[in-house]
């Protein structure tokens, strides 16, 4: 029995709703029983009339109270069931297919739950069903029992990339009919027609679609130094917003925001364009954008060297300024370079304090001392160094005899001519590249010949070093590491006079392996083939990045393919490493569109979340019984049996639900208050951790410093406040003791905000992981593992231990340790600056910090030295003994120390104190 | 027994404490001549008493015992001394024994019956340490510290749901307290008044009332039955009722304190939610000011 949603498993005690009006009538006819009430000024009542004698009678809205109450029992008894399944059931195996792909993370928990009550539905219906996910390797279909496959459909997650449903209709099993339910991201997908075909050939073919709309972004185009990004989406008729992000580590390697841009589709449209203008420093930095708020792996592109416009510092000898352009050694180079890099012009003296990414020496063959000296501290650090021959290479001595630090071979001298009007033979041509080559894969156009190139000197290593040689075997491009960096000898000129090798397109890609110049978009396409590429980092199903851990390479074929038709389960997206190149495979590829699938004729098509059948009973029943509770106290308040104060907790209670929402819209006169409190004098505050022992030790420690700076210095400070960093205002307190549990909460990032907010504008944080006992700071410990979590979100500068001579060891008092309850040494405050001078003479140090560390990280757990209990007396023992109440003085003096230094900053390092701190100390 | 003594004790010791507050009770006594008694507490001029006032020439008439012969011994002629009047004044206290007294509308606040008699002792020990007289309705009044205890004793309750003020003992032109709620009939309350009135008796109504008989916060069907169940009056809405019960609780108070005026007595309500010092106050100054 069914009444349009509605469905009740037993009908029949529907006809018990026909006894409430009877019902309605007897309670109406009863009244409330009375209370009787001993009262002597009755006898003043004696002759007074009720005014109302309807009251006798139970007054409407208790009987309405009463009969809804019976009303939701009886039908809650009468088993009411929402959207009942009330289509025919099929009688055979039942197949769930998921698409699985990127685009079904947005909705991915809906349609496991979905897929979980078809199968409940086919258990309880006895059919034998199977599922499967179409991102995976088609794989025989096998029916079985529903239960089995329960447990299984909890761990399947989205794939990062789109289904491929090609096999899929091989595998289908043959023999039975079976329906169909395909659970599907609503996006069209090769292959999807003929699949689609096959299974309504089968049986019944029902299709399930996520309403929530899916966005993809297509992988970055960077243009003229701007970057150009391609959102897409199902064309839908209203207009929808997007905000996108790119994120990058900042300077500090922390991942942050580097950029925002306002995506907008108009009406109708499948696309929206946004395009990021940051600077080149920023732009290097960035390694994905993603769109916000859609945690999809499509959402989310990443960026690799193509987003990188390199430095590249191009110098030739400087000669022949006479000549003619295009005789210029380096002509093509710049030709090639100037749309992909960044060009820096001078002299090789002035290029390497700024530090490019690539030298390019064009036939230069000496160099000065100094110069030498430069490019191989710069070739440590991780410089290519890219010579070419020419000439004056070949004329010159340089490493005939030894190997030149700054050449990886050694050079015969005068090189050779093939081919030329005054020698044998026809030019040589190239062999193709070894495996091991940099450039193996490549395509070899036979029109490239060398005629004339400087010859390597047939040593031990020379076949290690060559990567490139000509048809006979002589090298063409050699190579050897120095330090990070590593140096490239290209055996011809730059330009076009030794060899027609540079007005190949083979030359910019081989420039391009070197990773001398990356090109943008699909130009990366040609340059991956014939390698094998490790996986760097790894893109999820919901566009979170992970490393890649201990994942197979991939073989340029496949990447290559990969990179043009969009990833597959062969090549996943993420980002791909061959030695010194990254490229990202991203999960859509340049060319996606999002396109809405079709379905065949006859296809049911319904939302995730329409059918899933669910009892009101219970519901109804747990209602009945609400119902009856208030009725009891109804009636209380009907016959004057609730006493006054019971009165008052129900409109409490009713004004509870309500009060909250008001009491945000108001402002808030308790944080008015605290702020007051707060401002009322210096106020050392502590992080609440929400550890009550840590929080009541940081509290009583940060009491007994403040009773001895009241004591010992002109710093008078309130009584110490705990601070919750996601509701305080921290723009009150000039210093946060903050010691760190394994367990506390990490802040939000509204927290955050706040805190670097506080650090930025000259605030203090010391950080106390109160393991000193057992671990050097930033050790292993569980403290240790959760300071690193809590401060990665700050913005902390590069930190160092606490040199000798930095302004907290005389801040106030001389100090040479810190100790708290424990006496480890090591104290991290932010680092001098790597110029920071060497110490005057006389005076014992260094001019080293020019303002308050932001930071200082420790472990000696001073709270619990500064403790004191009520009477002042303190409340834990330190150390052994007097030895111990002098470790609790130093303690003390450390916290003064530290408070000074927040308060007076670097006044202590001002040399106009230096011979009163010299007399003091003794010298 | 026991436990009667006992409490009978603690009613004392409560009444000695709430006494202590207030300064001794100076009882002018209006129609002194007829009641001459001698008190302790002198009054301004000659007369019986024990303290001594003024020494004069002895003149005819003076017997030969009243001459001060230390005195006249130290001069010519023969001085008599004389000694201040002193007067006291005869006090009758009735608190209300009847059951509706023993009504308290909260645990937390004593029942009316205990306010009045320890409002009805304490004004007996201030009274008595001014000397006065002071004995419960149909007791003689008596001077001296014994009768505290003669009065904690004689403060009792009964069986009757309303109480009537017992005329028994008053002293002619003596003073009288009435401690009650005053909520049942006035008529004995009437004739009280009017047979004291006739004897010359001037006093106080104090009307002790608990907070819930002022409030009425009631509601929701209800029978309310007298303390002993003598009386019951059903309603079906006790808060309708709130209004017209305490338009009758204002008419009540009217016509006390218009009989009371009607015979120069005094009249006043008290609480039992507030302290019991404001009502021996006003009562203290209600004896104390006469008229």
């Amino acid at each position: 029995m069914t009444f349009g949603p509605l469905a009740f498993a037993a009908p029949g005690l529907l006809l018990a709703l026909m006894a409430l009006p009877v019902l309605w009538l007897l309670l109406r006819a009863i009244p409330p029983a009375p209370i009787r009430r001993r009262f002597p000024a009755v006898a003043l009542m004696l002759g007074l009339k009720d005014e109302d004698r309807q009251a006798d009678k139970t007054p409407w809205w208790l009987l309405l109270l009463r009969a809804l109450a019976v009303g939701a029992a009886i039908i809650g008894f009468a088993g009411p069931i929402l959207n009942p399944d009330t289509r025919a059931t099929g009688t055979g195996p039942l197949l769930i297919l998921l698409d699985g792909g990127w685009a079904d993370a947005r909705d991915w928990p809906r349609t496991t739950a979905r897929a979980q009550a078809a199968l409940e539905e086919a258990a309880r219906a006895g059919r034998p069903a199977a599922v499967a996910k179409l991102t995976d390797r088609p794989q025989p279909i096998v029916f079985s029992n529903p239960a089995d496959w329960s447990g299984r459909l909890a761990a399947l997650q989205p794939a990062p990339f789109a289904p491929d449903l090609a096999g899929w209709a091989e595998v289908l099993p043959d023999e039975t009919p079976f329906e169909t339910l395909w659970l599907s991201d609503g996006l069209d997908h090769a292959g999807r027609a003929d699949l689609a075909a096959a299974l309504t050939k089968k049986g019944g073919l029902t299709a399930a679609l996520s309403p929530r709309p899916a966005f993809g972004l297509r992988p970055a185009q960077l243009d003229n130094g701007k970057i150009t990004l391609t959102a897409l989406r199902l064309a839908a008729p209203e207009g929808a917003e997007l905000d996108l992000t790119a994120h990058g580590p900042d300077p500090a390697g922390i991942d942050r925001e580097l950029g925002r841009a306002r995506m907008v589709f108009a009406p109708g449209a499948g696309e929206a364009q946004a395009v990021l203008d940051v600077p080149p420093e920023l732009r290097n930095r960035i390694n994905r954008f993603a769109l916000l708020g859609q945690r999809t792996a499509g959402a989310v592109t990443l960026g690799d060297n193509t987003l990188k416009r390199r430095k590249i510092a191009v110098i030739d000898s400087g000669a022949d300024r006479e000549g003619l352009q295009l005789l210029s050694s380096t002509h093509y180079l710049r030709q090639a370079l100037v749309p992909v890099a960044e060009l820096v012009d001078g002299s090789l003296t002035d290029i390497l304090p700024a530090k490019p990414d690539v030298i390019i020496l064009a036939d230069v063959a000496r160099l000065t001392q100094p110069e030498q000296d430069g490019l191989l501290d710069w070739l440590d650090g991780g410089g290519l160094l890219l010579r070419f021959a020419g000439p004056r290479l070949a004329a010159s001595d340089v490493a005939r005899l030894d190997e030149d630090p700054l050449l990886p071979v050694r050079l015969r001298e005068g090189g050779r001519s093939v081919g030329g009007t005054m020698s044998w033979g026809e030019p040589k041509s190239l062999a193709p590249f070894a495996e091991n080559s940099p450039f193996h894969g490549l395509i070899i156009p036979s029109d490239v010949t060398v005629s004339q190139q400087v010859l390597a000197q047939p040593d031990a290593d020379l076949a290690a070093r060559t990567i490139a040689a000509l048809a006979d075997g002589t090298p063409l491009v050699t190579r050897k590491t120095v330090g990070a960096g590593q140096v490239v000898l290209v055996h011809v000129t730059a330009n076009a006079e030794w060899s027609n090798l540079p007005l190949a397109g083979l030359f910019m890609q081989m420039l391009e392996r070197l990773a001398v110049s990356a090109r943008v978009g699909g130009g990366t396409v040609g340059a991956v083939e014939g390698l094998l590429w490790s996986p760097d980092r790894m893109l999820d199903g919901y566009g979170e990045i992970s490393d890649a851990g201990e994942i197979g390479g991939v073989a340029g074929d496949t990447l290559a393919l990969a990179l043009k038709a969009g990833p597959a389960i062969a090549a996943p997206p993420g980002v791909y490493r061959h030695e010194d190149r990254l490229i990202a495979l991203n999960t859509l590829p340049p060319t996606a569109r999002l396109v809405a699938a079709a379905w065949p004729a006859g296809t049911v098509i319904e939302g995730l979340g329409a059918a899933r059948a669910q009892a009101l009973g219970g519901w109804l029943l747990a209602a009945a019984l609400a119902l009856l509770a208030m009725d009891i106290l109804a009636s209380a308040l009907v016959s004057g049996r609730m006493p006054r104060l019971a009165r008052a907790l129900v409109v409490l209670l009713a004004c509870g639900v309500i009060a909250p929402e008001v009491r945000a819209q108001s402002a808030d006169p308790a944080a008015d208050a605290r702020g007051i409190e707060a401002t009322r004098g210096v106020v050392l505050a502590h992080v609440l951790t929400g550890n009550t022992e840590v929080d009541d030790i940081a509290a009583a420690g940060l009491r007994g410093l403040g009773d001895q700076l009241w004591l010992r210095t002109s710093v008078e400070p309130e009584p110490p406040m705990g601070v919750d960093l996601e509701k305080d205002e921290l723009a009150f307190f000039p210093f946060l003791y903050w010691p760190v549990t394994p367990d506390q909460p990490v802040p939000s990032s509204r927290a955050y905000a706040k805190l670097n907010g506080f650090l930025r504008t000259g605030g203090m944080i010391l950080f106390d992981t109160r393991d000193a006992d057992i671990a050097s700071a930033g050790g292993t410990t569980a403290e240790g593992e959760m300071l690193q979590l809590l401060a990665s979100g700050l913005d902390v500068p590069p930190l160092d231990i606490l040199p000798q001579d930095h302004v907290l060891t005389r801040s106030f008092y001389l100090l040479q340790d810190f100790p708290g309850r424990y006496t480890s040494p090591d104290l991290w405050v932010e680092a001098p600056p790597p110029d920071a001078g060497e110490a005057e003479q006389g005076v014992p140090f260094r001019n080293l910090n020019d303002g308050v560390t932001p930071v200082i990280i420790g472990a000696n757990d001073w709270a619990a030295a500064w403790a004191i209990d009520g009477s002042g007396a303190p409340i834990f023992p330190i150390g052994r003994g007097l030895a111990g109440e002098d470790q609790r003085e130093m303690a003390y003096r450390f916290g003064i120390n530290v408070v000074m230094h927040v308060l007076t900053g670097n006044y202590k390092s001002d040399q106009v104190h230096v011979p009163a701190l010299l007399e003091r100390l003794g010298q | 027994m026991t436990t009667a003594a006992a409490s009978s004790a603690g009613l004392r010791a409560e009444a000695e404490l709430l006494g202590q507050s207030l300064p001794a009770l100076l009882a002018q006594a209006e129609m002194l001549a007829q009641t001459v008694m001698l008190g302790e507490h002198g009054r301004k001029r000659a007369g019986q008493g024990d303290e001594f006032w003024q020494y004069r020439s002895a003149h005819a008439g003076d017997s030969a015992r009243a001459i001060d012969w230390r005195r006249s011994a130290r001069a010519d002629t023969p001085f008599v001394r004389e000694r201040e009047w002193q007067a006291a004044q005869s006090v009758t206290i009735w608190a209300d024994p009847s059951r509706s007294m023993a009504f308290s509308g909260a645990a937390t606040r004593p029942n009316k019956a205990a306010r009045a008699k320890v409002l009805a002792l304490a004004l007996g020990i201030l009274l008595l340490k001014g000397g006065e007289r002071v004995g419960l309705s149909g007791q003689q009044p008596r001077p001296g510290r014994a009768q505290i205890l003669a009065l904690a004793n004689g403060l009792a309750d009964s069986a009757e749901d309303y109480g009537l003020p017992d005329t028994a003992g008053l002293v002619p032109h003596g003073r009288a307290v009435f401690l009650s709620d005053f909520l049942g009939s006035l008529d004995g309350l009437e004739d009280a008044l009017a047979f004291a009135s006739d004897r010359g008796v001037r006093g106080v109504l104090v009307q002790v009332l608990d907070p819930s008989e002022e409030d009425f916060p009631f509601s929701g069907r209800t029978i309310f039955e007298s303390m002993g169940g003598g009386l019951a009056h059903e309603t079906q809405s006790a808060a309708a009722l709130r209004e017209r019960y305490l338009a009758r609780l204002a008419e009540r108070k009217d016509r006390l304190a218009a009989l009371s005026r009607a015979v120069g007595w005094h009249y006043a309500c008290f609480h039992t939610g507030a302290p019991a010092q404001s009502a021996l106050l006003w009562a203290y100054q209600a004896l104390e000011g006469g008229t």
